[in-house]
């Protein structure tokens, strides 16, 4: 399985290296920087590179590769799969997983590593059951330790969730106020042509979850019309018969924070887009090229839109743009030619076409470059609070097993993951 | 890069001392050089961390271990701190221990030696009482790969599957797939471990074991059989990292037990049609077409569709995709449609995740294009889309075009094409050359689409579409010759070499059709020939060639030019091909034949090529494997199985014994074998071998079925006992009888429930199952034990009375009539000293103790007088460095008297030379960590004397030599000796008497247990007595003989203890004369020493 993992920066540089079997030497990520070479983007890089004696499994994260080297024939998603759950790990204990978080929390990642890979097998990968063995750095325990000049990573008092039979969670959690959030997050993922069809229409959804209950609570979570959902993966926690007999979401959820759903509503639903953009691009030679963009909601069931913003890569040939918004600001990045224009909120209840954000102005082409052919695409973003776009909904949380009143709380947010938005003009 | 740091700093020491040691501290840091420096400072830096770590603050230990941490990610060695660090493996911080494990896991690989002294602490760990840190101690063991314990670690494993903690097992099985990798020559026995374990009733367990098997055994699937079942049903509460192993397992499983349900609906077919032509055939030979056709599929193979369903659900990707691959490979066509929605739904993961699962899908879209077609939108492309999801997806759409959808994959396609990534609009270009190709109806359409294409302003399209363009012209060029001239005219404005080439190769193939042109261009090729790439030279060439096939008139001249200036091309390619062309057209005197037939050569009808997908997939390599994405065989890669033409054997699945649990049991068992044997016959021989070996016998049922029966009936009361299990079971078996599954549903369901109910009630009552869990395991482990072990388990219980005999007569006290013994005087009177001390804690008087102490050292000096020749003398300071001082030291192997922990070593100073004398010989100071008592101070050493003296060593029970100076004749420079121990001289003798023996043998089992075999001949054999065997026992080892009481002649034991740690070590020497073979066995805590010492032993015996 994963015989060495290498952890290199933006820059290229190896900055921390594990091996769980015979050490591998550094130079093997020469075959990784090679093939980061070849390709034009970061992003194109193969994430699976064979070498004549190993082969290279990497991943891409906040500017941070994870190059893991392997021997033998394995499963490459399982590999990957695993190299994003190291790096979920390292999100949850150092919040974010940077070059220097990791170079901070050196001994944690090392220690943690250790626990997560019995000599290339995954072991502990809960994160419950990690911070168990492992205690997550905070502010709190470095001043502690700073004072008392006493300081270990390492519980004392060795865990024994291990001998449950649900690893997700621990014994003898404790809390003064028991809460559980349920967020129901939906991505919409759109393409629309350049006449304002959709294209392309489906919906990701999530149901994200804080929970924060004392003891061993055994919570039921049922929709209103769960029929929507027919296409959906689980938390290992949830009760996979009950979910195929009722539709209901019965578990004992892990302590703190955690994905309990996610779903997919394809493209064959049609899905009401609550947002349209009209569009005038046009390039001339010389500075007369024309933009112009207005953006209106619809269909957005009385909510409005918000953190609205637009991207546009424009062709090389661009030099530059003089545009004025009616509403937000706007930027232009000559050396990457993307153009960034942050809207805000609009309200939905100016329908008057006059007063949607717009914006207007020139572009200026490079001297002697040919005209574009294509009209960049724009990337739209914005949230809706409140609405769950495909009408998920929840009915009710129920709690058994404990005999303290909880406190419930669900949240629905339609949002856009950047780039998944896309407008072709 | 040590070695440099080392001679730098060593430079450095001596430019200092060269300049008359004047320069300070500040000035040696100025250095000129700057890399210089570092590395001086680095070296420090290892000097301080180890002071740290010798110290005795944790605070500081921790400190230093965090910084050594530090290093060993940055991927600097800190290698050279292995001694420093190794000691403190045995600290109480438990994070210290953690990163020196962390550490030793990295290092002991290189410094093996070292690392063996470690091996002690984990041991101790294997024992402890919390069962998170006997799995770190194995797993340590395990991961260190050091080969020579690998003994200790085969112990260590098998103690640690029959551990009733189930994590400790789930680690025992994760070091299996270690040792394998350490000794491959252990497999047969690994194999006996991993079968246990796959039997496993703990969930947690199964996933690691069946991972242990896939690395050691995948091709012993037989041991699959039994548990195939518990498996499935058990499959959606393992682990995702197990789930995925599990699912791949089961897939060649699968492949191997079940027979294709595809290939028999074709068989079907056929059979169909034979009945239709020869309708005259036997009756016999109808039967069997009859017998094809109605295909049911095994109810085991859709148990195994039934179980994997639901993990299509899996929030990993891996257990989605491990699915998708069992239904690919082992499900019906009709089935394999719901894996799609889910792959689908992966697409949303991260880029690296889609990249393989789009690739994936390319695959299975090849073969069942109609499970992706509902979903062609998913894979429309993004702009940011990386730039291999782009060229996957535009390879799904080319894949899923057909008749009805291909004017909306084209509209796409135009957008895609127009793209500010011009390799991908190149690849839309080809893609949509294929679809020309595949889908006649659109061809004409697309051709137009393509021609327009071609005025664009870039480049990279305009090439990629001339090219994609006259592929398809080839397919029907009649058409389209107004097509050709459009491209002919665009010559002179492409400049990608692939265009210029096809364009050119375009004019040659069809020069009738633009026959005035067509000369035109050669002669502005002629011109630009010698600045063009090779690709377009050929093609210069080949139209040259055809041209001059079909116009020589106009174009002789032209032709030669190009000719010559080919012939003195630099690549020899273009030569070459000058020179063939040259000689089939200008010399028809030199092969006449072909030159005759040049227009048919040159211009004959070229088949049309196909277009084909540029990323080729590599369907020979199974799905999802690390071969198929890299397109090439990964080292271990293995093909699935072919599905056998015959069903194998469905019962080999059906489990009849599940496996019991209570010591009751076992004796029921016992019983029963030997009720066996008074019936006599073949019965017989089975109840004994499935008393010795179980599983086999379980996997190899083949036995008909009254046998079978009376089997059951037998074990009727052990499956009573399996309560939840055994249900299962048969409800399974009820499955397998009628094939209703949907009746059996609802039960199953049931059952289901049941077992999620009980995990959840689990952990509130958490102590029950604990304990139920011990006693499986330890009738588990009862049943695995050996013929060998059970004999001497029955022989302790024969022992038991006589036991109690022999402890009253203790109580007795002070007439010590041991009458059973025949002991020899000496030891006769230290079974009296051993005896009494023992009655010392309660009965005996303070008085009597120093006169016996007395008694007993003089027995001791009397002993080593009779030892003295055999005791060998080992050299530790020649006479030459010692400057005529010779030191040799031997062990008299007797108590030390200062201190009990420390072993007597006896110095034999020797004065070689002839005129001078050696004075005052002093002890100076201890330079290892060992505690060394040392010898007085000898005053004058004439020539050629010689002097004894004593000194103490406390080798803390290891085989590190002690190290420590001596000076004499006031030297200023010490000298220093080192004193290495045989292993056999760090134990003391211990008497016990056969009972007590046997006590401390039961008490010290398993883990502590190594055993050995020697083969000798017969001559050897027969002069082997206990007299024999007692010298050179004794020559090895200072152990005692423990006297036997039963008169056997053939067992010898003996017995001692290590001197440091007073650990006992007992030793059994077993000879076979039947088979020639001695049979060593060492017991003790100290198995390191014990492995040491055995392979001493062994080397004793011829």
């Amino acid at each position: 399985m994963i015989h060495s993992l290498f952890i290199i920066n933006g820059s290229g540089e190896v900055f921390m290296e594990k091996h769980w079997k015979t050490v591998v030497s550094k130079s093997i990520c020469d075959y990784f920087f090679e093939a980061q070479k070849k390709s034009a983007n970061p992003e194109d890089v193969s994430p699976v590179i064979a070498t004549p004696h190993h082969y290279l499994i990497n991943i891409c994260r906040n500017n941070l590769y994870f190059v893991a080297v392997l021997t033998n024939e394995s499963a490459p998603l399982f590999v990957i799969e695993f190299l994003h759950r190291i790096m979920d790990v390292f999100e949850d204990y150092f919040t974010a997983c940077t070059e220097t978080t990791l170079k901070d929390n050196y001994v944690i990642v090392y220690e943690l590593l250790d626990e997560m890979l019995d000599s290339g097998l995954p072991l502990v990968t809960e994160t419950n059951t990690l911070k168990e063995l492992i205690k997550p750095p905070n502010l709190l325990r470095k001043v502690a330790n700073l004072v008392t000049g006493d300081s270990t990573n390492v519980s004392d008092a060795l865990t024994s969730s291990q001998l449950s039979n649900i690893p997700w969670r621990r014994l003898g959690v404790k809390y003064a106020n028991n809460e559980a959030y349920f967020d129901l997050i939906e991505e919409i993922d759109a393409i629309i042509d350049r006449n304002g069809t959709t294209i392309m229409g489906e919906i990701q959804g999530y149901i994200d979850c804080c929970v924060k209950l004392s003891g061993m609570p055994d919570l039921t979570l049922t929709f209103v019309n769960p029929r929507l959902l027919d296409d959906v993966s689980l938390h290992p926690c949830i009760r996979l018969k009950k979910w195929e007999s009722e539709k209901s979401l019965s578990f004992i959820p892990p302590d703190g924070n955690f994905r309990l759903i996610s779903y997919h509503i394809g493209s064959q639903n049609s899905i009401s887009i609550p947002i349209y953009v009209k569009h005038n691009i046009q390039y001339r030679e010389g500075s007369a090229g024309r933009f112009e963009l207005t953006v209106g909601p619809k269909q957005t069931m009385g909510k409005s839109l918000e953190a609205v913003a637009i991207e546009c890569a424009m062709p090389k040939s661009v030099l530059n743009c003089t545009l004025t918004p009616s509403q937000g600001k706007c930027t232009f990045d000559p050396v990457k030619k993307v153009l960034t224009w942050d809207i805000g909120k609009i309200e939905t209840n100016n329908q008057n076409s006059t007063r949607l954000p717009t914006i207007r102005g020139n572009i200026t082409l490079a001297a002697g470059q040919p005209i574009p052919e294509g009209n960049p695409t724009l990337n739209v973003r914005f949230t809706i609070n409140q609405v769950a776009l495909s009408g998920i909904r929840v009915q009710r949380v129920d709690m058994h097993g404990e005999s303290y009143k909880p406190f419930k709380g669900v949240k629905y947010i339609t949002t856009v993951k950047n780039g998944r938005f896309q407008i072709r003009t | 890069m040590n070695i440099n740091e080392r001679s730098l700093t060593t430079l450095s020491t001596m430019s200092a001392q060269g300049s008359g040691g004047t320069l300070n501290h500040s000035d040696e840091q100025a250095e000129p050089s700057s890399t210089f420096s570092i590395f001086a400072l680095d070296y420090k830096k290892h000097e301080d961390l180890k002071q740290m770590l010798d110290g005795n603050k944790d605070n500081l230990k921790l400190e230093a271990m965090r910084r050594i941490i530090g290093m060993i990610a940055k991927g600097k060695d800190a290698a050279d701190l292995f001694p420093a660090v190794v000691k403190n493996v045995v600290s109480k911080n438990m994070e210290v221990k953690k990163l020196v494990y962390v550490y030793l896991m990295r290092y002991a690989e290189e410094q093996q030696d070292l690392a063996l002294l470690s091996i002690a602490t984990f041991q101790r760990g294997l024992k402890d009482p919390n069962q998170l840190i006997r799995a770190s101690a194995l797993r340590v063991l395990s991961s260190i790969r050091v080969p020579t314990i690998v003994t200790i670690m085969m112990l260590a494993i098998r103690e640690a599957v029959s551990d009733m903690s189930p994590y400790v097992r789930k680690t025992a099985a994760n070091a299996i797939a270690k040792l394998y990798a350490l000794d491959p020559e252990l497999k047969d026995e690994l194999v006996l471990i991993i079968t246990k374990l796959l039997a496993d009733k703990t969930i947690l367990v199964n996933g690691s074991a069946v991972q242990a098997f896939e690395h050691v055994c995948p091709e012993r699937i037989d041991l699959i059989h039994k548990n195939y079942r518990r498996l499935c049903n058990l499959l959606v509460d393992i682990d995702e990292w197990g789930q995925v192993t599990v699912l791949s397992m089961l897939t060649r499983y699968a492949r191997s037990q079940f027979v294709d349900p595809n290939k028999t609906f074709e068989d079907e077919k056929k059979a169909f049609y034979e009945d239709e032509t020869e309708k005259n055939d036997d009756e016999d030979e109808e039967e069997d077409s009859l017998d094809k056709k109605t295909y049911v599929m095994d109810s085991d193979h859709r148990l195994l569709l039934r179980c994997t369903k639901p993990l299509l659900q899996s929030r990993n990707s891996a257990v989605v995709m491990a699915v998708a691959q069992l239904y690919y490979y082992v499900a019906p066509k009709s089935e394999i449609q719901i894996v799609a929605k889910s792959l689908i739904r992966l697409l949303r993961h991260h880029r690296e995740i889609q990249t393989i699962v789009l690739k994936s899908i390319a695959s299975i879209a090849d073969k069942h294009k109609q499970i992706f077609e509902p979903h062609l939108k998913s894979f429309y492309v993004h702009s940011n889309d990386s730039g291999l999801v782009k060229r996957y997806k535009l390879e799904i759409l080319t894949i899923l075009a057909n008749a009805s959808n291909i004017s909306t994959i084209l509209r796409e396609f135009q957008t895609y094409v127009l793209s500010p990534d011009k390799e991908f609009g190149a690849q839309t270009i080809h893609a949509i050359g294929r679809c020309a190709s595949t889908i006649s109806d659109v061809t004409e359409a697309c051709l137009n689409g393509l021609v327009a294409l071609m005025s664009k302003k870039d480049e990279t399209i305009v090439a990629e579409s001339v090219v994609v363009v006259k592929k398809l012209l080839q397919i029907n060029p009649s058409q389209y010759s107004e097509i050709i001239k459009h491209i002919v005219r665009m010559v002179d404005k492409v400049t990608v070499p692939t265009a210029r080439a096809s364009i050119l190769w375009l004019i040659g193939e069809y020069s009738d059709r633009i026959s005035k042109l067509a000369p035109d261009v050669l002669r502005k090729m002629a011109k630009s020939f010698p600045d063009e790439e090779t690709i377009v030279k050929h093609q210069i060439l080949n139209l040259a060639a055809k041209l001059y096939v079909v116009n020589a008139k106009q174009t002789h001249l032209l032709v030669q030019y190009v000719f010559n200036l080919a012939k003195y091309d630099t690549n020899y390619d273009t030569r070459d091909k000058a020179r063939l062309l040259r000689a089939l057209l200008f010399q028809p005197d030199k092969c006449p034949a072909l030159s005759k037939n040049a227009k048919k050569i040159l211009l004959a009808p070229k088949p049309a090529p196909n277009l084909e997908s540029v990323i080729r997939d590599h369907d020979q390599y199974t799905l999802g494997t690390l071969s198929f994405v890299i397109g090439q065989k990964a080292a271990g890669y293995k093909d699935l199985p072919d599905f056998p033409l015959e069903p194998p054997d469905q019962s080999v699945r059906n489990v009849e014994v599940i496996v019991p649990s209570t010591p009751q049991h076992d004796l029921s068992r016992k019983s029963s074998a030997i009720a066996g044997m008074t019936t006599g016959g073949k019965k017989k021989s089975g109840t004994d071998e499935k008393f010795y070996s179980d599983e086999e016998e379980e996997t190899s049922t083949e036995g008909p079925d009254t046998d079978d029966e009376e089997e059951e009936e037998e074990e009727e009361e052990e499956e009573a006992e399996e309560e939840e299990d055994g249900e299962e079971e048969e409800e399974e078996e009820e499955d397998n009888d009628d094939n209703g599954q949907e009746k059996q549903k609802p039960i199953d369901k049931k059952i289901k429930t049941n077992e999620y109910e009980q995990l959840d009630a689990r952990p509130t009552n958490n102590v029950e199952p604990e304990e139920e869990e011990e006693e499986e395991s330890d009738a588990s482990s009862e049943e695995e034990e050996s013929e060998e072990e059970s004999e001497e388990e029955e022989s302790s219980e024969d022992e038991k009375p006589k036991s109690k005999h022999v402890s009253t007569v203790a109580k007795s006290a002070s007439n010590i009539t041991v009458s059973d013994y025949t002991i020899p005087a000496i030891e006769k009177s230290l079974l009296e000293m051993d005896l009494e001390a023992f009655l010392g804690s309660t009965s005996t008087t303070v008085q009597t103790i120093p006169s016996k102490t007395t008694i007993f050292d003089d027995l001791n000096d009397l002993e080593s007088l009779t030892l003295t020749s055999s005791v060998r003398q080992y050299d530790c300071l020649n006479r030459i460095t010692g400057q005529g001082l010779q030191i040799q030291y031997r062990f008299p192997r007797t108590k030390f008297h200062q201190s009990p922990k420390m072993v007597h070593v006896e110095l034999i100073f020797t004065n070689t030379t002839t005129d001078k004398d050696i004075q005052s010989i002093k002890f100076l100071k201890a330079k290892s960590n060992m505690n060394i008592q040392g010898f007085d101070e000898i005053d004058v050493l004439p020539s050629g004397g010689t002097s004894v003296a004593s000194i103490g060593i406390d080798f803390n029970d290891k085989t590190q030599p002690a190290l420590f100076d001596i000076s004499f004749n006031d030297n200023s420079l010490p000298t220093s000796l080192s004193i290495s121990c045989h292993v056999g001289e760090l134990f003391e003798q211990k008497f016990l008497n056969e009972q007590e023996f046997n006590q401390n043998l039961a008490r010290l089992r398993g883990m502590n247990e190594i055993t050995d075999k020697i083969t000798i001949n017969e001559v050897q054999m027969s002069k082997l007595n206990f007299t024999t065997v007692q010298t050179k026992i004794v020559q090895c080892a200072n152990v005692t003989s423990v006297p036997s009481g039963s008169g056997d002649s053939t067992i010898f034991r003996f017995s001692g203890q290590t001197i440091s740690s007073k650990s006992l070590i007992l030793l059994t020497i077993q000879l076979n004369t039947l088979q020639s073979t001695v049979n060593l066995t060492i017991n003790s805590d100290q198995i390191v020493l014990a492995t040491m010492l055995l392979k001493e032993i062994k080397q004793t015996f011829p």
